[in-house]
């Protein structure tokens, strides 16, 4: 399965950045550069970007335009990026946000 | 005195209904029935129901619950959604971290 | 601190107008942005806009967004992206966020367009990841080349809901229903009858009950209301999805207005919390204007007519031009304005409902609550009549400004008239040639070329087709009559595209004689 469109009727091929690697909880996943962090993750089939604070349930994309704040994630180490506006780069690191740290168990260590 | 700002007016008792546990505020997860029982502890505005509650107050600033929360708590209150005054708006309108915030761009002065 | 003649708060369609207006006059004009691209929503929109030719009608959303960009650029307005305007203040003050640190400017006026944002309705499970808005279903697909999901369920069937759901199907998205709680279709009727052709369910007076799965969505239920909105139990639907769609309205996204202390008041026909403001965009504090959704939820193609007042209103605050060469601009603005705000969806005509169209002709009413138009209902409009040989079929039923297939007519067999919202007639007199033009032009798709007598026992149809793959003359299938059921068997006798039909084929397909006004869609046997 590939959630890339490979032709559209209206726009043609769409015009992408070249493939590039990014790091997502530690293992290499493929995007195109310049794309949104969240249309890569999308893309490759990754629905939940973080569990919330209080009552730990997932989310995923929700807005896609950087209102909703929803798909945040901890990217480079820094948590509540919002992941529809900030662009892939070669070796990102994406990890899934677990209330505002990348650590699932980040209560037990508080 | 506004309809909205009489603090004598009896609203009736809190009572529980559907859809209570369901979150409104996605961000500080606050759920409808938290926001209905604010508006029986007093709370009659939008500015008193952020305040108590942090309703709206999470990282996307109220983007897409204030809708939501003026309705529920009109509702509670038996008043039309445009009667009630929405939240103060002030900067910063989008979120932003404090040390971007704090610093002033050279071509300010 | 730097100071500019202008300062513009959003580049969208409108914001972009207002700057070009200005600085073609000569104000010195910066337009900030909080996107990493200009344009706003518009080159989300990959449809053909309505109107008339001054409304760059049958122009897609996205190329109209390029034409306004090398407008802006001749005109030297400077755009910065990625500036988040994050205050705004009464004496004039813009405080924007550039990179790693905040800006403040002044300016001699300011015009905000800051647009939009999308309502939402809550139901259980709705924070699940799987759940969208509409919006971010066109920003992943028609920006990012990114299909939102495999299986889509619809909410909401205003024009954004309907328009969005066709985007989906182009994207190569299955939409398995289209679900709204309100008993009528709120947005044009030919775009859901483009929609409902393709075999999507339309459930009125339906809404989701719950958003099902654990990590992300799963699959959703739907049920049926009664007119108080309340579940009627056991009218309980399932559908297997892995995404739900929001386009349930939007809202003015006033709040920069709101710090400045513009006056304000919540106007339910203007979306919500708006600027009080004057026809030249004007709101209660000098020098402040604003154009587009941020003052009332409208279309881009007012958005962009809003903008440009405000610009020109702005100029002459500046003292760039007069006040008498400003009212004669803003006149030919105005009256362009004008023309888009008749017919049934007009601002003024919001929660009305109309039984007749302007003609006298009684409204077709499984349109508005399932999305087509019934074999009898389609007979008794101007556009539909019958005759041998090739000739048009223009399943325009309501008075919505558009008028490009009269235009589009090279032996004016088509007829709107003087007035725009006015229902597309057949000139008996005239003769088609069967170009298809028409058919092209008509950013509704309700027009289609029949033939009865095309063969004997056999008629044609030529209708627009935009989707991937395209079928291939000889190809064999079935057509979907309006509803979007399989009525006959269909065979494709020509696939015609050309530049000037902008990526809307027309496809000829040979059915049964009696078929000939029912046909409407077709489908390979492949894909059946």
């Amino acid at each position: 399965m590939s959630g890339r469109i490979e032709e559209h009727p209206i726009l043609g091929i769409p015009e992408k950045g070249k493939l590039v690697t990014f790091i997502y909880n530690g293992k290499p996943m493929q995007g195109c550069e310049g794309e949104p962090i969240a249309a890569a993750l999308r893309a490759a089939g990754v629905m939940t970007h973080r569990y919330t604070q209080k009552r730990h349930e997932p989310r995923g994309i929700f807005c896609a335009i950087g209102r909703c704040t929803d798909c945040v994630m901890v990217v480079n180490g820094k948590p509540n990026v919002r992941t529809c506006m900030t662009m892939l780069e070669e070796g990102m690191q994406v990890q899934t946000q677990y209330g505002v740290s990348a650590d699932p168990d980040w209560e037990a260590h508080k | 005195m506004g309809k909205i700002n009489d603090r004598s007016r009896d609203i009736g008792e809190f009572i529980p209904k559907e859809g209570d546990e369901r979150l409104v505020c996605r961000c500080e997860e606050i759920t409808q029935g938290e926001i209905r029982q604010a508006v029986h502890d007093g709370m009659f505005t939008i500015t008193e129901i952020r305040r108590y509650l942090r309703a709206g107050m999470g990282l996307c600033q109220g983007q897409t619950c204030s809708k939501l929360v003026k309705s529920i708590v009109a509702r509670e209150l038996k008043v039309s959604p445009a009667e009630l005054e929405p939240a103060t708006s002030r900067a910063p309108m989008r979120p932003i971290e404090m040390h971007i915030f704090a610093k002033e761009a050279d071509d300010n002065e | 601190m730097k100071r500019y003649g202008l300062i513009v708060i959003g580049a969208g369609p409108s914001g972009l107008s207002a700057a070009i207006e200005s600085a073609k006059r000569g104000v010195e004009v910066v337009v900030f942005d909080e996107n990493a691209r200009p344009g706003g929503q518009l080159f989300k929109q990959i449809h053909k806009f309505f109107g008339s030719k001054e409304h760059h009608a049958k122009i897609r959303g996205f190329h109209i967004g390029e034409e306004l960009l090398k407008e802006a650029q001749e005109a030297g307005v400077q755009v910065v992206l990625n500036a988040t305007v994050i205050g705004l203040y009464q004496d004039k003050e813009v405080v924007v966020r550039i990179g790693e640190c905040v800006h403040h400017y002044k300016a001699d006026a300011i015009i905000i367009a800051t647009g939009a944002s999308e309502n939402m309705v809550t139901f259980d499970g709705w924070t699940k990841p799987g759940v969208i808005g509409a919006g971010a279903a066109q920003t992943m697909m028609n920006l990012h080349g990114i299909k939102p999901g495999e299986r889509v369920l619809m909410l909401g069937s205003g024009n954004v809901g309907l328009v969005v759901s066709f985007q989906l199907m182009q994207s190569g998205c299955e939409v398995v229903a289209l679900v709204d709680a309100a008993p009528k279709i709120g947005g044009y009727g030919v775009h859901a009858a483009k929609v409902a052709r393709t075999g999507v369910p339309f459930y009125l007076s339906h809404t989701i009950v719950e958003a099902e799965g654990e990590e992300h969505v799963t699959g959703v239920t739907i049920a049926e209301v009664d007119e108080r909105f309340r579940f009627i139990p056991g009218t309980e639907k399932h559908f297997d999805v892995d995404t739900i769609c929001l386009a349930v309205g939007l809202s003015p996204m006033s709040q920069l207005l709101k710090m400045a202390g513009c006056d304000m008041e919540d106007n339910p026909k203007r979306g919500g919390q708006v600027p009080l403001c004057n026809e030249r965009g004007e709101t209660s504090l000098s020098g402040i204007f604003v154009a587009g959704d941020v003052s009332g939820i409208e279309e881009a193609s007012s958005a962009m007519i809003e903008g440009r007042i405000a610009g020109i209103s702005a100029a002459c605050y500046l003292g760039y031009l007069s006040e008498t060469e400003r009212d004669a601009e803003q006149e030919k603005q105005e009256q362009a304005l004008e023309g888009l705000r008749q017919g049934m969806f007009a601002p003024k005509n919001k929660g009305k409902t109309l039984t007749q169209t302007e003609e006298g002709i009684a409204i077709s009413t499984n349109l508005l609550r399932h999305g087509y138009l019934t074999d009898e209902e389609v007979e008794r409009y101007p556009g539909v009549t019958h005759r041998a040989g090739i000739h048009p079929i223009m399943e325009c039923t309501q008075n919505i400004p558009c008028n490009p297939c009269q235009d589009a007519c090279p032996k004016k067999c088509i007829k709107i008239g003087e007035k725009i919202t006015s229902l597309p007639a057949v000139q008996e007199e005239a003769t088609c040639i069967g170009c298809g033009l028409c058919v092209a032009s008509c950013s509704g798709q309700a027009i289609f070329l029949v033939d009865e007598t095309y063969k004997p026992g056999y008629a044609s149809v030529t209708l627009p087709y935009e989707f991937l793959p395209l079928p291939k003359q000889g190809d064999k299938g079935i057509a979907l009559n309006r509803k979007g059921e399989p009525c006959c068997a269909a065979e494709v006798v020509s696939v015609r595209t050309a530049a000037a039909f902008d990526h809307t084929s027309l496809l000829t397909i040979q059915v049964p004689a009696d078929m000939a006004m029912k046909a409407r869609f077709f489908r390979t046997e492949e894909a059946v």
